[in-house]
């Protein structure tokens, strides 16, 4: 069901755990399954630069905060507002239907640490 | 360490066919093919065979071969007890009494009984274990109870049920009493008289037979509309050309079960409670889930504080063992398992349940290497989870 990728990131996930004061925070629960995750991200010079997080939830949510966490780690602030749940999905060599929603849930969790960001500084808010 | 091999511990979701049974089952294939029903000569061997097979389960049983009918798996055996029995009784009421913690099998049919076909379902609650109190079955019966159904052992926490004290109240008050006996067979006494049921179902596939037969015991004298109408098969309750290799094979197996039962039983109990001791002294915030007593010779399932059932069953997995869990990301149901909640058990508790179902070919060495590696899949899965950190600070 999984493929190679999906399950060298649910082995060994990258970037887990917490910041101490971070910029944004993001913490979302699928309706689906009940899966959780919460994000916390470092941003400096409109980049994210540290990014880290913690998943309750089946491998694909596990492997989807993982990639999703390495798709945006030293990235502009821009690419991780547009990652995709179908950007996580594909990264990971594709996930069944049934398990898109934890894809989803990882690219959302992160928008919702975006947004905690954009709230405490309003002047890095893109504007239009 | 040991080097890494398949362990299989998921016995209750199916077992292998034993080579015993293949043997049994072979000939009526190629050999003695013939339809049982068919008037010549050749028809003989068959039509012998299905009648052995099923004097054989009715011997089990202690039940008359007239009340063995053959179904294709232990899931329509249900279908037909509680289809069959509500419709022939229809007349008469339309109330069923169940529990909260059947398999789908009996819950959703029940479900559609009464959403399709008016008629109302009392879900008899159980208790933090899993079991009933046959008193609550007595008080929940009313003039219009046509059936009640409570399976013999459950699939998810091996909890065994009070069969005899329900049946002895259904009796009484000359309710027919159905009972899912398919985790059961090949593990627990099976004797109808003394469990005092009037339908039973049993899977082959459970008691390492093959998947696509199933028995539904029917006791003389109990209502039953046929639910597969054509040809008069199975004394005219469920009709269909009888697949004779697979039920002599399921008999055969049957009879195989019964014949060691004893030290079998009491080999799995041992490796049993190895496995329950182990885990319970390894991890930390690990409970088990169904009766500590009453519970299936084989059945050791856990529910682990902070951590997601599938994610724990991917990483046996890739440690080479096959197990089972109840969460909603196996099953693709929306919401933890209905039993785990049925026993009360908080939704993200429910979430991280893991069900090992031992078997014949399981020793001691396997259930050594789950103690092995099951304690650092835990604690990995918990480094990375938001909720057990939440329970530790």
């Amino acid at each position: 069901m999984y493929s190679e990728i999906l399950i060298e990131h649910f082995s060994n996930p990258r970037n887990v755990g917490v910041i101490e004061n971070p910029d944004g925070y993001g913490k979302l629960s699928s309706p689906v399954c009940g899966d959780l995750m919460e994000i916390y991200i470092k941003v400096e010079d409109g980049r994210i630069a540290d990014i880290k997080y913690r998943t309750f939830g089946c491998a694909a949510a596990i492997a989807s905060s993982s990639i999703a966490s390495e798709m945006v780690k030293g990235q502009p602030l821009e690419v991780a507002a547009k990652l995709t749940d179908e950007d996580v999905a594909a990264a990971l060599g594709g996930l069944p239907e049934a398990k898109m929603h934890c894809s989803n849930l990882a690219a959302s969790a992160l928008h919702l640490a975006l947004e905690d960001y954009y709230q405490k500084h309003p002047e890095a808010r893109p504007k239009g | 360490m040991q080097k890494a091999r398949f362990i299989y511990l998921d016995h209750a979701a199916t077992t292998a066919v034993d080579p015993r049974v293949v043997e049994a089952m072979l000939p009526y294939f190629t050999e003695a093919y013939s339809n049982p029903s068919s008037p010549y000569r050749f028809a003989e061997r068959a039509r012998t065979a299905l009648r052995e097979a099923r004097a054989k389960v009715a011997e089990i049983l202690g039940a008359k071969p007239l009340e063995i009918i053959f179904t294709s798996c232990g899931t329509e055996s249900d279908n037909l007890a509680l289809r069959g029995v509500a419709f022939a009784s229809r007349k008469r009421g339309n109330h069923i009494i169940t529990t909260p913690i059947e398999h789908h099998a009996v819950g959703h049919t029940c479900e559609q009984l009464e959403r399709e076909f008016g008629f109302r379902v009392t879900y008899v609650p159980v208790d933090r274990w899993g079991l009933v109190d046959p008193d609550d079955i007595g008080r929940a019966i009313s003039p219009q109870t046509v059936l009640i159904s409570v399976m013999y052992a459950n699939n998810e926490i091996g909890t065994i049920e009070p069969i005899a004290e329900i049946g002895k109240i259904a009796r009484a008050k000359g309710i027919p009493f159905h009972t899912d006996a398919v985790q059961a067979g090949g593990s627990l006494n099976l004797r109808v008289d003394e469990l005092k049921v009037d339908l039973l179902a049993l899977s082959g596939h459970k008691f390492y037979a093959p998947k696509g037969v199933g028995v539904l015991y029917v006791r003389e004298g109990t209502p039953l509309l046929p639910m597969q109408t054509g040809g008069g098969q199975e004394h005219h309750l469920r009709a269909g050309t009888e697949n004779v290799p697979y039920i002599v094979g399921l008999a055969k197996a049957l009879e195989l079960a019964y014949e060691g039962l004893e030290s079998e039983v009491t080999r799995l109990t041992a490796l049993r409670e190895r496995l329950i001791r182990g885990i319970l002294e390894r991890i930390p915030d690990a409970y088990l889930t169904g009766h500590p007593v009453h519970r299936l010779p084989n059945s050791a399932s856990f529910v682990f504080a902070g951590v997601e059932g599938e994610s724990i069953l991917l990483q046996l997995d890739l440690a080479g063992v096959a197990a089972s869990s109840g969460s909603a990301c196996t099953s693709g149901a929306e919401g933890p398992s209905h039993v785990l909640t049925a026993i009360g058990l908080e939704a993200n508790l429910a979430r991280g349940s893991l069900r090992l179902t031992l078997g014949r070919e399981n020793t001691a060495d396997d259930v050594d290497y789950v103690l092995e590696v099951l304690p650092g899949i835990v604690r990995k899965l918990r480094e990375i989870s938001p909720i057990y950190a939440a329970r530790a600070s």
